[in-house]
């Protein structure tokens, strides 16, 4: 994880931690200055994103001097203050609230269960907790299920509070603690218009995997073991800067080519991409923005009579946002672009053109994506992007999950050959940058302005969109005529957006809006820690793929030209069904 | 009657302290809302009584009302409080309704905004941060301090909290007819369970005596509260003034130990409000030991009262290990 940098305000203070001197800001928790200095304490429930909530009792210190313990999250720097961080009282102390905490956790998690590696577990072990002094209440309480995205598993939770704070911060308040004492859990809304759009943010921030992805590891186990399955794997944009992060590589690092030999370990035949699927997405998206615009155009110029659909479009490739729309707004699914969002895509071009050439039966074919996201596990499950009865995509495996599959098969990712991935996953940089919040407009920009001018956009990147900012606005020329571009992140400015749109219904021509902050990248399938810092330095890394690619236009794509080749030969209804989607109202838990 | 000018200045000379168990200086509370530049303000007269042997709070509403409601408008004149609310224990509100609703309407009269917030009951109410939180619609826990009420209390703003009979001592103040009294909640194996005005210098013993409830068996005394109070012997009880919560409750040498062991984790399991690891899971633990076994498994017991004792969030959960290893020491070597 990044160390949280020193507060570059505030006085400069030295505290004595371990009786080493330390520089802090005054005020700074000591538990910051410890973890930026490389001293370990363990915590549970702080979050820098997120309150200080201060109930987990584990990051206990002895001040110096005065013997007492405190908590070392609580603890503030003021100059002199001698703190030890590792007294027999200390780890005694504990220890014991750790025993507390993790009362029977090896037997209550279903990873540990079924022999996966668990970072929890891995964790606990390392900290000397031996999990067995007590039995925890209610050890029989059912697992709480979020559509097909997500659970909750009430026997592991430790009530840090971390979920419900993550689901208010970004603006869905789904989530609460319900319960006294030892019933105190997370407990769900249950006001009738209030509904989880299975971002998976309680995921990313829950510290010991009791709010989770629903698994379906054992099903992409079961498929890799089975000789008659021709297994395809697809990573999507975000998951090859992020997944080392579970082995201890720099931030932001591209393991594209180490992760196709580690799946290749894995058993995986074929090694594609999900960014081939965004430049396929981006194809149909900017194609759909040129019409919807000049739709607008003609009617505002008196060229047509044909009214347009009001307010802008919007992109639909999140499926979190596409739900925030289906169950919040569908007054709103007009606007929704009807392009399938990438993995669909690609998936589709997998069990149809990809399976043809190959001579493959496309019921033999199991596609596998890893995201960075949990609903699009929710995503994949949609009976209606089938195509004659055939999923596009069969599983969907977190980033979280791919690197415990990695860890309980002893692969160790950096330390492997790359290897290039097979050719129907060829893609350009326009996918590359998808995972950041404003890649998904950027892309459709870079091709969209080549379809209405027939020029390439100039200076082929697009700053404005670009960046954490969770609402971005911009403008960009296109011959005589301005196109008015919003792009948001996290519900709370979707709201916002809204807001404005109910006063000016054309505010905006296009919309990108992701449910995670800083977009896929901070998506909730995310490694953990997953903090806006390391968000940050996770899209820096995306840019840089782009940045050192030749082919940077989905247009450019020439296994994205082959396969809309193949596309002209096909029926058109069998065409509609592999680039377009359709959308519906959407009740709550659906 | 109107404000004294210099009323902080009296009820510092008065030494009066939060009647609430935490003897915080009262003058210092004032000072800090008055001080505060943050508007609005707000003035709470807590009345959230809920551990088992504490019930003077009743008997002020009960009794003297008047002089509460003297007490809490001379705040909200003092400190600059736009609005008062008095927090009831929900018991409480059903019992007093009638009465309070006219002596809120006589002080809306005078210009003072003062409402009932009437509080599911919960020990951990009394937490003033705890209560602060339950007011505002959230959970009821305890929060971070600093900041404190003063500073950032009701909806972060600058919040006087007193307990109703500190609210009560100050009205005697500003009336001059403060003489240094306060009232005792005396339960348990004594003929005139009740509440008494008495100095509050005596000790326990002069307190059991002039009330005439001293047993004629020998007998123990949990001083502070049927919870969180410390237990004492009777030799003790000669010499030990009473601190905190002015809460006796007396047993007698030959009560059943487990069954008072288990009636003080009963509570504790039941009131801990959740948040902090060994609050919420220690005194369910606790409790399980103590039903799982015949005996009173101190030893194994240890490890969680020093958790408790150390590392909890707020006084609720730092207290649990106070009468239970308070009696071990105090009581039980002098049983045969």
């Amino acid at each position: 994880m990044i160390p949280k940098p020193a507060p570059t305000n505030g006085k400069r203070v030295t505290v004595f931690l371990n009786g080493k001197p330390c520089t802090a800001a005054e005020g700074e928790s000591i538990l910051d200055v410890a973890l930026r200095n490389g001293l370990t304490i363990p915590h549970f429930c702080t979050h820098e994103d997120l309150p200080t909530d201060a109930n987990c009792r584990t990051c206990l210190v002895e001040i110096e001097g005065e013997g007492t313990v405190v908590t070392s999250c609580t603890l503030t720097a003021k100059d002199g203050l001698r703190v030890r961080l590792d007294t027999p009282n200390v780890v005694r102390l504990r220890t014991e609230n750790m025993e507390l905490l993790f009362g029977d956790y090896r037997a209550n998690s279903p990873r540990t269960r079924h022999g996966y590696w668990s970072r929890t577990a891995e964790e606990i072990e390392r900290l000397k907790v031996s999990g067995q002094k007590y039995k925890r209440d209610d050890p029989n309480r059912p697992l709480h299920i979020m559509g097909s995205a997500a659970e909750f598993d009430p026997t592991l939770c430790i009530a840090c509070n971390k979920c419900v704070e993550a689901c208010q911060m970004i603006g869905i308040s789904h989530l609460t603690l319900e319960g006294k004492g030892s019933k105190t859990r997370v407990g769900f809304n249950q006001h009738p218009k209030n509904d989880c759009i299975y971002c998976g943010q309680c995921t990313a921030h829950c510290p010991v995997e009791a709010i989770r992805e629903q698994s379906h590891l054992e099903k992409v186990i079961d498929a890799l073991r089975d000789p008659s399955k021709t297994v395809i794997v697809q990573t999507a944009p975000s998951v090859r800067a992020s997944v080392g992060e579970g082995f201890g590589v720099p931030i932001g690092t591209d393991l594209t080519e180490k992760l196709a030999t580690a799946y290749r370990k894995l058993g995986f035949n074929y090694v594609f991409d999900v960014n081939m699927g965004a430049d396929i997405t981006t194809m149909v998206e900017a194609e759909e923005l040129v019409e919807r615009l000049q739709a607008k155009w003609n009617y505002a110029e008196g060229k047509s009579k044909k009214k347009p659909i009001p307010g802008p479009m919007f992109t639909s490739c999140c499926p979190g946002w596409v739900k925030f729309v289906e169950f919040y707004h569908p007054e709103l699914i007009p606007n929704l672009t009807t392009a399938r969002s990438p993995q669909i895509h690609s998936g589709g071009a997998y069990k149809t053109w990809w399976a043809e050439q190959e001579g493959l039966n496309p019921k033999d074919i199991v596609v596998v994506s890893t995201m960075p996201c949990t609903s699009k596990k929710y995503e994949s499950t949609f009976e209606h992007l089938s195509i004659n009865g055939i999923k596009p995509v069969d599983y969907v495996l977190t980033t979280r999950e791919l690197i415990t599959l990695l860890k309980t098969r002893n692969i160790d990712l950096p330390s492997l050959k790359p290897s290039a991935i097979d050719r129907a996953g060829t893609y350009s940089g326009a996918g590359a940058i998808y995972g950041a919040s404003g890649g998904v407009m950027e892309s459709a920009l870079r091709t969209a302005y080549y379809l209405l001018t027939g020029k390439e956009l100039p200076g082929i990147t697009f700053e404005p969109v670009r960046g954490f900012d969770g609402f971005k606005k911009a403008s960009v020329k296109i011959g005589k005529r301005t196109i008015k571009l919003a792009v948001v992140a996290m519900p709370k400015n979707m709201w916002k957006l809204l807001g404005e749109l109910k006063k000016d219904p054309d505010a905006y021509d296009y919309v990108e809006a992701m449910a995670c902050p800083g977009g896929c990248i901070g998506g909730g399938g995310q490694p953990i820690p997953s903090t806006f810092a390391i968000v940050k330095e996770r899209i820096r890394g995306l840019y840089n793929i782009d940045d050192r690619m030749t082919m940077r236009r989905a247009h450019e794509n020439p296994v994205v030209q082959e396969y809309f080749e193949y596309l002209k030969k096909v029926p058109a209804a069998k065409r509609r069904a592999l680039l377009y989607r359709t959308y519906g109202k959407k009740a709550k838990g659906e | 009657m109107a404000a004294p000018a210099n009323i902080i200045e009296k009820i510092e000379k008065a030494g009066i302290i939060g009647r609430g168990g935490a003897e915080y200086p009262a003058h210092l509370k004032w000072r800090a809302v008055r001080n505060a530049s943050v508007t609005p303000k707000y003035v709470i007269c807590n009345v959230s009584e809920r551990e088992p042997g504490v019930f003077k709070d009743y008997h002020i509403l009960a009794h003297n009302l008047p002089t509460v409601m003297t007490g809490l408008t001379l705040a909200m004149e003092t400190v600059g409080a736009t609005e008062g609310v008095i927090n009831l224990n929900a018991i409480y509100e059903k019992k007093f309704k009638k009465e309070l609703d006219t002596a809120i309407a006589d002080a809306s009269k005078r210009g003072f905004k003062i409402r009932i917030f009437e509080e599911a009951p919960s020990y951990i109410g009394g937490e003033e941060t705890a209560l602060l939180n339950a007011m505002e619609g959230k959970r009821c826990e305890p929060r971070l301090k600093p900041p404190f009420p003063t500073q950032s209390g009701l909806y972060g703003k600058p919040t006087l909290i007193h307990n109703v009979e500190t609210l009560f001592d100050i009205a005697l103040v500003a009336q001059g007819k403060y003489e240094g009294k306060r009232y005792f909640s005396i339960s348990g194996a004594v003929d005139s369970i009740g509440v008494y005005h008495l100095p509050a210098s005596l000790t326990v013993q002069k307190v059991l005596q002039q009330t005439k409830n001293e047993p004629k068996e020998e007998y123990f005394v949990q001083v502070g509260g049927g919870a969180s109070g410390t237990v004492i012997n009777q030799e003790q009880a000669s010499t030990t003034m009473i601190g905190g919560t002015a809460a006796l409750t007396v047993h007698l040498l030959a009560e059943d130990p487990r069954t008072l062991v288990l009636d003080w984790l009963k509570f504790y399991r039941a009131e801990s409000c959740g948040k902090c690891t060994p609050c919420r899971e220690g005194t369910y633990q606790l409790l399980k030991m103590m039903e799982e076994s015949r005996s009173i498994p101190w030893k194994k017991m240890e490890s969680l009262f020093d958790v408790l004792e150390q590392t909890s969030f707020c006084a609720l959960g730092r207290s649990v290990p106070v009468p239970l290893k308070s009696y071990a020491a105090n009581v039980l070597p002098l049983r045969t």
